[in-house]
């Protein structure tokens, strides 16, 4: 391979993969926000759901 | 059995709580297994290199950063802000939206007819490449033997073997919807998934030591920098991030709808976005060492080789590959069961719209949306696709639902709710307040501006294209039908859908939190509020 294909099949593998990585140690790291604004827990009762046949 | 709730009577009925992924792993497993799909595995390779090769690492990254990842944002913001499929989330927006929605849906019910016709022809050469059943000639076998392949026109000449596995394909995809959103399509991508990542890792492993493997990654990276002048090339890179994202078609608003509202919506949406294209790349590698052995085996050059992209790669070049190489079959295997599994997930994710859509509108459970929705598409897909027209409808159904259907999908949602309704700063503030990576005025500035431009650049380049210069070899009559009449399934469904009456009104719905910030109510259509 030239060096200038390595290069750039390093490059691609770093930015796109180190992403993915980043990304995934981000949300590990802060999986959910810890200051909500107030509301949005009764979210089950709240929402206008598809009713259920029981066939 | 009766129902167990419900709305007759004129008693107000007990709410259903709406389903959940389990948590943020799920949702994140099954958001990736929906946008990993046949494109990544059979079209970046060809685009990549038939772009500048390794230079098209640079509007590739571009196209993602500003357009791929920004209208996932969207779709995700409309899809857990109000809280529903994608005619009802837009509906939600304002009523007359609710057409856009069903556009997507409409766009969903036809991609949903034929992708699952190349999954079927994947799993049918998953069972061939056993005994390498294509024989010398695979170019022959795939349109002849296999697919039966008669002139353009329409067909009842059903072919065996694409019925089989088409109709096994659909009873998969049945059952897995019947079981819910949790149970059903979190469950099958978790299974699906990995085994899709570990098949595919080793396939690449092993193509790495082919002969001729440096040749061919030597081919995929060498940079013409040139390329990077030519406007086409940025157009191909837009096309490839938008088509591989699974976006602006109902299926991202669908999917962020069924986590709760609590929930982080960008971080796991870089996850998915970066997730893709490292799919993407890993392919690259894959299937261009693979193209390198062959070349080595022709004695020819990487730029001399044909059918190098699409399902002429899959059908025609790769088994011919595998037939040369030593231990094919175990590579055969793996690489049509790796686009089984990748179809099938995406498959899940496109079916899922419209079962949701159907769910809301017309209070259905999952299981009878599944059943109902599932059995209408099947039949067309089997009437459609597993006769000897099958590889022509596909073919074009494929180019005009893509390249016109979702991109004025993209160009309608980012108009309408950035220009028209005006609710960017609303959705922005959405994401920021329950996501714990915080999206600026950059987000609005591609949404608002970029996007619509070059997506509507491609729409129109396309249309007058297709109008001009027809598509293909195939005869005008057969475009206008197969084409153009796609075009008008997509339309008057979407019109149709939404005159139909919904069961009960998805109207009475307050999004949270609150906009303005503070407010005590947000109401669903509020033009003062969105400003």
């Amino acid at each position: 391979m030239s060096a200038s294909a390595v290069f750039l099949m390093l490059l691609a593998m770093v930015v796109v993969w180190g992403g993915l990585i980043l990304s995934v140690l981000a949300v590990r790291a802060h999986p959910e926000r810890t200051d909500f604004p107030p509301g949005g827990e009764d979210d089950l009762r709240e929402d206008d759901a598809p009713l259920e046949h029981d066939t | 059995m009766a129902e167990t709730t419900g709305t007759t009577g004129g008693a107000a009925a007990p709410e259903k709580p709406r389903e959940e992924w389990t948590g943020q792993v799920g949702f994140i497993i099954a958001a990736i297994g929906s946008a990993v799909g046949l494109g990544n595995i059979w079209r970046f390779p060809g685009v990549a290199y038939e772009n500048g090769g390794g230079a098209f690492l640079i509007p590739y990254l571009v196209a993602l950063l500003t357009a791929g990842i920004p209208i996932l944002f969207l779709d995700y913001a409309i899809g857990h802000r109000f809280r529903g499929s994608a005619p009802t989330a837009f509906r939600r927006l304002r009523t007359w939206l609710e057409t856009l929605g069903w556009f997507q849906v409409m766009i969903c019910f036809v991609i949903a007819v034929y992708y699952a016709a190349v999954i079927a022809w994947s799993l049918s050469f998953f069972v061939f490449s056993f005994d390498l059943g294509w024989g010398d000639d695979p170019a022959a076998f795939f349109t002849g033997d296999y697919l039966q392949v008669s002139e353009p026109g329409i067909s009842l000449d059903f072919v065996p073997g694409v019925l089989i596995p088409l109709a096994i394909v659909w009873v998969l995809t049945i059952v897995v919807l019947a079981g819910g959103v949790a149970k059903g399509v979190q469950r099958a991508n978790m299974v699906f998934l990995p085994l899709l990542v570990i098949a595919f890792l080793v396939l690449v492993v092993r193509s790495l030591f082919l002969q001729g493997a440096t040749d061919g990654l030597n081919a995929l990276f060498t940079p013409n920098w040139e390329a990077l002048g030519d406007a086409n090339v940025w157009i191909a890179a837009y096309s490839q991030i938008f088509f591989s994202l699974s976006i602006a078609f109902g299926i991202m608003i669908t999917y962020a709808s069924y986590r709760k509202r609590r929930a982080n919506l960008t971080s796991p949406g870089l996850v998915v976005a970066f997730a893709n294209s490292s799919f993407e790349i890993l392919a690259g590698i894959g299937v261009f060492s693979t193209l390198g052995f062959l070349a080595h085996q022709e004695g020819v050059q990487i730029g001399e080789l044909e059918n190098i992209s699409g399902p002429t790669l899959t059908f025609i070049t790769f088994p011919a590959i595998i037939s040369e190489m030593p231990g094919g079959v175990f590579f055969g295997a793996l690489f049509f069961g790796s686009l089984a599994m990748a179809g099938f997930t995406s498959l899940l994710s496109i079916t899922q719209v419209i079962s949701a859509g159907f769910q809301e509108k017309f209070g259905w459970s999952p299981r009878q949306a599944a059943l109902r929705v599932g059995l209408v598409t099947a039949i067309v897909s089997v009437l459609l696709f597993s006769t000897a027209d099958g590889l022509n409808a596909l073919d074009t159904a494929d180019q005009w639902v893509n390249n016109i259907g979702v991109v004025a999908s993209a160009v309608l949602t980012c108009v309408l709710v950035l220009w028209v309704l005006r609710r960017g700063r609303e959705l922005q503030y959405h994401l920021n307040a329950v996501s714990t990576f915080r999206v600026g005025a950059w987000w609005q500035v591609f949404l608002a501006v970029l996007a619509p431009i070059v997506l509507g650049y491609m729409l129109i380049s396309r249309i007058v294209t297709l109008i001009t210069d027809g598509y293909g070899e195939y005869p005008s009559g057969y475009t206008d039908l197969v084409g153009w009449g796609t075009v008008v399934v997509l339309v008057v469904g979407a019109i149709v859908l939404t005159v139909l009456r919904w069961r009960r009104s998805p109207d009475t719905f307050t999004p949270w939190p609150p906009y303005p910030p503070g407010a005590t109510t947000a109401r669903t259509e509020s033009p003062e509020v969105a400003r």
